[in-house]
């Protein structure tokens, strides 16, 4: 038997939140799903939202799920959590949120929430009319076969979850649990992510050069030199590393004031999920760790 | 209350197997092997046990070793049977035979072995077209199941065995699972090698037996001391074997007064699909074991179904990938070549001689209501959705 918590089989057995959404038809109020797996994985996930329009709050969400014991909890944990969120809170929820929600997961069951993650970002993109599925998969190449998984998605994981082998990519998105053959292009791309981390030092010192400016200037003034120079850093250090796991890129093309207009590269150039991006990563990190005035805009490729 | 049906996984030892075996375990701890009476008496109970074992079998005495496991008598089958034929190095099995049998061929095939898996059709049955097909001079060792542990499906063993001679391969039957549920006679059977496990009869686990045909050229696997007449080391395992004996003895009984299992099983099987929709006995259209069934229940998930069989104290078995510890679900059911909402929410319901009726009863008063509360949770409902097949290239192999 499994090793579940208490609060997995309580969902288990006692499902919160099953089952389909009827559309009310009412004004200022959407009805949607997203959906991730299928039969042939062996689990699958179907999300209904119930949203706020004007609010862009989740009003109410549901799930029907194909699954073992851990995915059903999952899909019961993954709609309490969000309910009552705006979308874009729901988006910064991870699998690791889920699993502390059911308090925790076995390890060879970690791709249950992975699922639910997932399923919630499927519902939320296909609302917006971005790209409904596996954005990130689109690009990049196919490194398990066997469950159809490439490799911006394996370094996503490993770098959200800080997975340090091959069982555990397994466990969480079943990268390698067929017939094995990739199991050592997975072990090399975790020596690469592994490397990658280890050869960022310009992360610690942007880190340092943020603390000083904190410390030193409260209310935060920054000379535009400055400003430019902690906008470059972050972009390298906290942004740039993401993209480009996913086969994107940015590049900063201009500060004017607390306008920031950059570039998208690589596969962010094509990305219906582009504007996303800007949005949802790149702003916020800007606003939170240089000056929480920043805008940032996209300006076409030279 | 426990109603366990999952006796193809492990049986519970029979109160007369313990009541035999408990002296052993006691005062009676000679050893078979010293010359003075008081290991000697217990060298005349091993050899009690090894007649009752090979009476079951319709074998003589000398043809049983006794072992510690199913996976001992078919490492051992198969390394005595590439000993007797060195220059053969071919070997033909089945894709759906325990890991017992095809971890031990794949770690054969990296020592320069070649091995054919036959295939198996919807119903979990060979080709022996196929079989014939495969085998050559070359091929040492024909090894297959006697029936299957997933399905209950039952190969025709003396058919096998007959091609196989006709090429001068070695037969060897793993019949783990047959052993005590089927009548075997191996004084008329074309089979030259038999692996069997205890526990799967209502013995102990850490007992078994490899029957070896009289006048097979038999090389040890585990080398040491001269016990077994010098065919398998190590100080003999006393209580286990006198248990096996009389798990032997009362398996013989049960197969004489015709069993109930196969009564209750049947009575299990027609209820279910009669009281669920979209359900399908796996192995069906097949010969197969009085005590199993194997029934896939469309569109849900198997681990799910085995927690809330649990709940109501019902022990089961699943084939799907969340039971497996792999990601793949079983290899058997995919081996026939069953749809994934066949694979996944298939529950394997194995008897014994201490099922009862209102067992039986309790299984057919809580099923249709698991099925349904699961359904009621899934996304799926019929074949025809896309979603169902999509990633159909990920599981195919």
């Amino acid at each position: 038997m499994w090793d579940y918590s208490e609060k997995v089989l309580d969902l288990f057995y006692n499902p919160l939140n099953q089952g389909a959404i009827e559309n009310p038809d009412q004004p200022d109020v959407a009805v949607f799903y997203g959906e991730v797996g299928s039969i042939a994985c062996g689990d699958a996930l179907r999300l209904h939202l119930k949203v706020q329009v004007s609010a862009d709050e989740i009003l109410d969400a549901r799930f029907q799920t194909f699954g073992c014991t851990s995915a059903i909890a999952s899909s019961s944990a993954l709609t309490e959590i969000i309910k009552g969120k705006t979308l874009d809170e729901a988006l910064n929820i991870s699998n690791q949120d889920i699993a502390d929600f059911l308090g925790g997961l076995p390890e060879a069951k970690m791709h249950c929430s992975v699922m639910g993650q997932e399923a919630l970002e499927a519902a939320i993109y296909k609302y917006r009319g971005i790209e409904v599925e596996h954005h990130e998969d689109d690009e990049g190449s196919l490194v398990c076969q066997c469950y159809g998984i490439t490799e911006p998605k394996i370094r996503r994981v490993i770098i959200e979850n800080d997975l340090a082998d091959v069982e555990q990519v397994t466990n969480y998105i079943k990268a390698g649990g067929g017939c094995g053959s990739c199991l050592a292009g997975i072990e090399d791309i975790l020596i690469e992510v592994q490397q990658e981390r280890d050869a960022v030092p310009g992360r610690v010192a942007a880190e340092i050069a943020i603390a000083q400016i904190d410390e030193t200037a409260a209310p935060r003034h920054l000379t535009t030199v400055q400003k430019i120079k902690l906008i470059q850093q972050v972009l390298d250090t906290e942004i740039r590393p993401i993209l480009i796991a996913d086969g994107g890129d940015v590049e900063l093309f201009d500060v004017a004031g607390d306008r920031v207009q950059v570039t998208l590269k690589g596969a962010c150039g094509g990305c219906a999920s582009s504007t996303a991006t800007l949005k949802n990563s790149i702003e916020a990190k800007l606003k939170d760790l240089v000056l929480p005035s920043l805008t940032v805009e996209e300006v076409p490729a030279l | 209350m426990v109603i366990y049906l999952d006796n193809n996984a492990t049986t519970r030892i029979d109160p007369a197997v313990v009541e035999a075996m408990l002296p052993y375990l006691t005062e009676l701890y000679g050893n078979p092997s010293s010359m003075h009476s008081f290991g000697g008496q217990v060298g005349a109970s091993v050899q009690d046990a090894r007649e009752k074992v090979a009476a079951l079998l319709g074998a003589e005495d000398t043809e049983i070793i006794f072992n510690s496991c199913g996976s001992e008598g078919n490492n051992t089958a198969i390394h005595a049977a590439l000993a007797a034929q060195p220059e053969k190095r071919h070997i033909v099995t089945t894709a759906v035979e325990h890991p017992a049998i095809l971890n031990v061929c794949k770690h054969l095939e990296k020592k320069g072995y070649t091995v054919t898996y036959l295939s198996v059709d919807g119903r979990g049955q060979l080709d022996l077209m196929e079989l014939e097909a495969a085998l050559t001079g070359g091929t040492a060792l024909v090894t297959t199941m006697y029936a299957n542990n997933e399905t209950g499906v039952i190969f025709p063993v003396e058919e096998i065995g007959a091609i196989a001679h006709e090429y001068g391969a070695t037969f060897h039957v793993d019949a783990v699972q047959a052993v005590g549920k089927v009548a075997i006679d191996l004084s008329t059977s074309n089979i030259d090698l038999l692996t069997l496990s205890g526990h799967k009869l209502h013995a102990p686990k850490g007992i078994g037996a490899l029957y070896v045909r009289r006048g097979f050229r038999f090389r040890p696997f585990l080398l040491g001391g001269h016990q077994e007449r010098g065919r398998r080391a190590g100080t003999q395992n006393v209580p286990g074997i006198v248990a096996l004996g009389k798990a032997a003895e009362l398996a013989q009984r049960d197969l004489r007064n015709a069993p109930k299992e196969a009564w209750l099983r049947d009575c299990l099987e027609r209820e279910l699909l009669a009281n669920i929709p979209d359900c399908e006995v796996n192995g069906g259209g097949s010969p197969r074991l009085p005590n199993t069934t194997n029934i896939g229940f469309k569109y849900i998930e198997g681990e799910a179904i085995l927690y809330m069989l649990n709940r109501e104290g019902i022990c089961a078995s699943s084939g799907s990938a969340c039971t497996s510890g792999s990601l793949d679900p079983s290899h058997v059911l995919t081996a026939m070549g069953l749809p994934y909402t066949i694979l996944h929410g298939s529950i394997r319901f194995s008897l014994s001689r201490f099922t009862t009726e209102s067992d039986v009863q309790h299984v057919l008063a809580v099923m249709p209501g698991i099925v349904e509360k699961l359904r009621a949770m899934s996304p799926f409902n019929n074949d025809q959705a896309e979603w169902l097949q999509e990633r159909d290239v990920a599981v195919a192999t």
